[in-house]
């Protein structure tokens, strides 16, 4: 299983209800479920995933968050709302993050840093947007049309008021660095956060 | 029969009827007192019961899904593109049952059985039958078959709300509901389209009444138009489009009132073939079926109340193109077992044959499918 997969999984409670935002193949769900006896629902827009979640015994619904939303999941729904490397691909990622709030009482999330000096470097040095092991795209053909940094992503919980329960900063191959958490801003490449509404 | 047979066909099969003493009380508060149910079977049963798939059929179905009945059978079972040895429903792991309902007219007891009351056919009296009624009686064919729970209980269409129904009756009687392109209520459209086919038939004078067979002869006309307004509503504009276009059968405009564009022809013949087959009694029954079926009707009409008892896990799939039983309809039924925290997964399949898209095999519904079939037979240790 991925790193940061290994990472998630420990903040998961043993028979928490599970939203997963981008489920991929259900690795994760799968994992959970047999592991930790957590139950929930992957969301998933890729055909071929969706059909090894189905084989594989994860409930998977096929449902865009883009034109779809999470509108079909009420209130208060879940313990844990994930989304792993999708943040950045959404249209309204604010507005993602309003609704796994809404749904979920805790949400989980990862995306790349775009402050990592790598790309700083790239950018200043070719003044060409930055491609790496972890963006490998074009400007014009990337799905990840809203990269931010980790210092955007903690103004956006503070203005909404998402309480940051854990920032883990990984490398990219998803391993924990010291160097990373010194100056993760600067240093680290991808993050995992794990967030709250405030007050509860 | 295709000589020689495909590999993945079950082959030749013969129906065989069986017969059931204990009356049963069907929905509208009137019993039965004896009937039979027509039932094929594919594949084997294993020691503990376990690999048993029961399919339900839909309006115009019946119980030859798979293969052959004899040499001479130019045409496979209804659902043959899905079951047989190496198909989603895989014959070398699964026990298949299909049937027959109630009320049908391919040798279930029907409105065309006599009844033993009169001695007469039952026409009109047969009592009106309800998609709860067929999942009782299909349960008490489990019975007799030794059957306890179902690995899966798979419909498209109606015989999906057949599934969906066995979820809410029987809970514990059944593994996994697959349901597809279907609905947990008919809209006022659907409803409106299946009046309509209803008029056609009643209006017909052939009818009189529901007691053709007592007159010798059959309501074809009113079936034929029935069918013909049912068949619009299974295909798409684009598959009738890609079909027939406007295409003529000649090459020229007569100005006059036969069928001279391709698609008035087919509908004719298929309308014309069907009312040759197919008895009209039953046609207005399994039309009053899909009509009265809404299981969140009795829970305050909260979906998601009614499956609050489904301990099934269930698999709804639609097509995009299905304007009869849209994805939205589909999606209706997932978001209640969403609030129901019932196990599901859905997806909705690109296909552009409108709702008739469940039985033709395409490289994506055939893939999920199987996938999910995969997973019940390895559960069920077949």
């Amino acid at each position: 299983m991925r790193t940061d997969l290994k990472i998630i999984e420990q903040w998961i409670k043993p028979g928490s209800h599970v939203l997963d935002l981008g489920c991929g193949d259900g690795t994760l769900l799968d994992y959970l479920q047999q592991e930790k006896q957590a139950t929930g629902f992957g969301l998933e827009i890729n055909q071929e995933h969706i059909t090894t979640c189905v084989g594989r015994g994860v409930s998977v619904i096929e449902q865009n968050l883009d034109t779809q939303g999470l509108g079909n999941f009420e209130d208060h729904t879940f313990d844990t709302v994930l989304m792993t490397q999708a943040l950045q691909a959404v249209r309204r990622p604010d507005m993602v993050l309003d609704e796994m709030m809404r749904v979920g009482r805790e949400g989980i999330v990862t995306f790349p840093n775009f402050a990592y000096w790598k790309l700083r470097w790239y950018l200043m040095r070719r003044g060409r947007m930055p491609e790496s092991e972890t963006l490998p795209y074009k400007w014009y053909n990337t799905p990840n049309i809203h990269l931010c940094t980790f210092k955007d992503f903690e103004a956006l919980c503070y203005r909404k008021g998402f309480r940051i329960l854990t920032r883990t900063v990984v490398d990219g191959e998803h391993q924990d660095r010291w160097l990373s958490r010194l100056w993760p801003n600067m240093l680290g490449q991808i993050a995992i956060y794990r967030i709250t509404r405030e007050g509860s | 029969m295709p000589d020689p047979l495909p590999t993945d066909s079950v082959g030749i099969v013969t129906p065989q009827t069986l017969h059931f003493d204990t009356p049963i009380t069907l929905a509208c508060n009137r019993t039965l007192e004896s009937y039979d149910l027509v039932v094929e079977t594919y594949g084997r049963l294993n020691e503990d019961a376990s690999n048993a798939v029961l399919i339900c059929h839909a309006l115009s179905g019946h119980h030859h899904a798979a293969g052959y009945h004899s040499k001479e059978d130019r045409k496979p079972g209804w659902w043959d593109s899905c079951i047989g040895p190496g198909k989603p429903i895989d014959t070398n792991r699964f026990f298949v049952v299909s049937l027959n309902n109630l009320g049908g007219c391919h040798g279930s007891t029907g409105p065309g059985s006599t009844n033993p009351q009169t001695g007469q056919p039952y026409g009109p009296d047969f009592p009106v039958i309800t998609v709860r009624d067929w999942v009782h009686s299909q349960a008490l064919l489990a019975d007799r078959l030794g059957i306890k729970c179902w690995a899966a209980v798979v419909g498209g269409s109606l015989g999906g709300m057949q599934a969906l129904q066995w979820s809410l009756d029987y809970p514990d009687r059944l593994r996994h509901a697959v349901v597809i392109a279907s609905t947990p209520r008919l809209s006022a459209q659907n409803i409106a389209f299946n009046e309509v086919a209803r008029q056609a038939i009643t209006s017909d004078r052939e009818f009189h009444e529901g007691r053709y067979y007592e007159y010798n002869t059959l309501p074809r006309r009113g079936l034929m138009l029935a069918r013909m307004v049912g068949h619009i509503t299974y295909l798409s504009d684009a598959s009738m489009g890609e079909k027939f276009g406007r295409e003529l059968r000649d090459q020229a405009y007569k100005f006059g009132f036969d069928a001279e564009f391709q698609v008035e022809s087919y509908l004719r013949y298929q309308g014309e073939r069907f009312s040759e087959s197919f008895d009209a009694n039953t046609y207005m029954l399994m039309t009053k079926a899909l009509d009265y079926f809404d299981p969140a009707y009795e829970h305050d009409n909260d979906l998601a109340k009614a499956l609050r008892g489904a301990r099934c896990e269930f698999l709804v799939l639609s097509f995009s193109t299905d304007w009869r039983f849209t994805p939205a309809r589909s999606e209706e039924l997932v978001n209640a077992m969403i609030s129901a925290r019932c196990k599901v997964s859905y997806a909705e399949i690109d296909a552009p044959w409108g709702h008739d898209a469940f039985l033709i095999p395409t490289p994506r519904y055939t893939a999920i499918f199987e996938a999910y079939m995969d997973r019940i037979a390895r559960e069920a240790g077949a």
